[in-house]
């Protein structure tokens, strides 16, 4: 086990990245998460056998990086959310294609160039699809610097297990703090498990290729039920959530990602005043675990979405429900950043406000 | 006795061509299998098929074959040959594809001198949609999107993309050719020969810019078509040696 290192988040995603065996990296500069790339630079330079792009756009990274993925390579590419906007035709084609990849969405203030403060506006993006066509990505949540070493591993496993893209969403406050990580042990990729279906050259075998074109609609409706039996498997083997303080809880607090940290310190100012409030935070936000959810609702009535933005998991969270519980929200767009203070009050006017107090 | 004097390329699938009669891509296809052949690279050559008329280049070459999304092809092409420097990669793309929505990833891969081979036929047209206006169509052409013809003022003039490329530092090689005629063939073969000779010697860059005949959307007899190339299409593209740092 490595000892523990103070970095910032953005460099545990790419120290993360090089230790899970990723090899190609493409990117192009955007606020909050230069620091990725430019430790991308230096890392892969330092490795023989290491590609660092600073591509022309966004469209051109998420490309090269389909490439590297086809010439058998862990790839990644990272951005921030106007960034992720361009990168959406190339994840399409990377889950029609049936490539692995992991792309970082370190999220800012939106829509449009928005600003560059921590934000979670790209939910729908990121957990619908986000480009066109009837396909999904795993979309990982990190909330703390652990966090972003660990899932940045995951990724990397999920990408090469499914054959399919993986996004980490994670925001511009997790990006930019420093916070103590112990990093898994490194991979050497050409340990890896071979990988049966790249495009290295046909020696002494037929050649291959990797296509999403398939205008007959009979083929075309077959992968597309292939790619959604993949999905359905994605969805039984991976949801995760964790809890916090849930076990004598009458109100759940849902959030994720920073919203989640922050929510934990609204959730202890709750509990000093003798509410019974918990915390429910997805790790995985596709598949979404609304299962957990939804086994929650069996002892708890009222669920406080608690999200920086003005309300997008929420209607994972109704469906996951289906009207079992009240389902109430709280949000701060913008980039602003609640207090652990500010969710405590949203908290326990919750609580009065629905009369959990009393007796039951 | 009986002697074997023309057969089917190793590196073309038995596949037959969807391609309109007359339409270049087909000799294109052919040239680009035979130089595979004569080269000994089909076991390590990649390809990478644009979107347009020849998005099913993959059904007819017999090598390793990746699509891209419209008009990324260079870019596909950078992320396989990083990874795998002593393979042959090349992209085959069309006007629309590389002169229109690709030419930020065509620039940029030309100016890192990326060790690939782009084959662009350019047939003045938006083949594959059904013949809309073109980066490359000629001023006064008529096309689904130009009633009239092109016009400067309001359509802009054709752009010379591979005049274009070879300004870059990264590019080494390239040529404009044409399948008009029995002599254009030889000499676009010996170009893609060159091309790919200039990436197995790890030289950067190297593209061949192919004008081929749509008699489709041209609304020509081939013979015409051919004709069209060799005496109003040279005008704007003149057949030569646009750069050549091979030596």
């Amino acid at each position: 086990m490595d000892k523990k290192q103070l970095m910032r988040g953005s460099q545990v995603i790419g120290e993360a990245a090089v230790r899970a065996g990723c090899r190609f990296y493409a990117g192009y500069p955007i606020t909050p998460q230069n620091e990725l790339p430019e430790f991308m630079s230096g890392a892969m330079a330092d490795l023989e056998d290491g590609t660092f792009i600073q591509a022309e756009s966004e469209i051109a990274a998420i490309n090269m990086v389909i490439g590297a993925s086809m010439a058998g390579a862990r790839a990644m590419t990272s951005s921030s959310s106007p960034g992720i906007s361009l990168k959406q035709e190339g994840i399409s084609f990377l889950a029609a294609l049936e490539l692995p990849a992991v792309i970082v969405n370190v999220m800012r203030g939106g829509p449009g160039l928005g600003n560059i403060a921590p934000s979670q506006g790209d939910y729908f993006q990121a957990t619908r699809g986000g480009g066109h066509g009837d396909y999904r990505s795993i979309v990982l949540a990190p909330a703390h610097g652990q966090e972003l070493a660990d899932f940045t591993r995951d990724a990397f496993e999920y990408a090469d297990r499914y054959r399919t893209p993986v996004m980490i969403l994670a925001d511009g406050m997790m990006g930019q703090m420093m916070e103590p990580v112990v990093f898994p042990e490194a991979v050497n990729p050409s340990e890896l498990p071979p990988k049966s279906w790249i495009l290295d050259g046909a020696q002494e075998r037929p050649s291959r290729i990797i296509r999403s074109l398939i205008l007959d609609t009979v083929e075309m409706e077959e992968h597309n039920w292939k790619l959604a039996r993949k999905y359905r498997m994605i969805s039984n083997e991976i949801p995760r959530a964790e809890t916090y303080m849930t076990e004598d809880a009458r109100l759940v607090v849902i959030a994720y990602g920073t919203a989640a940290r922050i929510a934990r310190g609204g959730i202890r100012r709750a509990r000093e005043m003798g509410l019974k409030v918990g915390l429910l935070r997805p790790v995985t936000l596709w598949p979404f675990p609304d299962r957990a959810i939804r086994e929650m609702s069996r002892l708890v009535k009222d669920f406080m979405v608690f999200e920086m933005n003005t309300g997008q998991m929420i209607e994972d969270v109704r469906l996951a429900l289906e009207g079992r519980s009240n389902v109430h929200f709280y949000g701060r767009p913008g980039g602003i950043i609640s207090t652990p203070d500010e969710v405590g009050k949203a908290i326990s006017s919750l609580y009065y406000r629905q009369h959990l107090k009393e007796d039951r | 006795m009986e002697e074997l004097v023309f057969t089917r390329p190793r590196y073309l699938k038995k596949t037959p061509f969807h391609y309109c009669p007359g339409c270049g891509h087909s000799i294109i296809h052919r040239l680009v299998a035979e130089v595979i052949e004569e080269l000994g690279i089909g076991d390590k050559t990649i390809g990478v098929p644009p979107a347009g008329c020849a998005v099913l280049a993959y059904d007819y070459f017999d090598v390793d074959m990746g699509e891209a999304p419209h008009g990324r092809g260079p870019a596909v092409a950078t992320g396989i040959k990083r990874i795998l420097p002593d393979r042959i990669v090349f992209s085959y793309q069309g006007d629309g594809d590389i002169a229109a929505i690709g030419t930020a990833e065509t620039i940029h891969a030309a100016n890192r001198g990326e060790n690939i081979t782009v084959i662009f036929v350019n047939n003045s047209c938006y083949g594959m949609t059904g013949g809309q206006m073109a980066p490359t169509t000629l001023l006064g052409q008529n096309s689904t999107t130009t009633p009239g013809g092109r016009d400067a003022r309001r359509d802009g003039a054709p752009i010379d993309l591979s005049e274009i490329l070879a300004l870059t530092q990264g590019s080494v090689y390239i040529e404009r050719t044409a399948v008009s005629s029995l002599k254009n063939i030889i000499k676009t073969k010996k170009a893609i020969t060159k091309a790919f000779k200039a990436q197995m010697a790890g030289k950067g860059f190297s593209l061949v810019e192919i004008l081929s005949p749509c008699p489709t959307n041209w609304k020509m007899s081939t013979i015409d078509a051919c004709r069209r190339i060799d005496e109003t299409v040279v005008q704007t593209f003149p057949l030569k040696v646009i750069k050549d740092e091979t030596e």
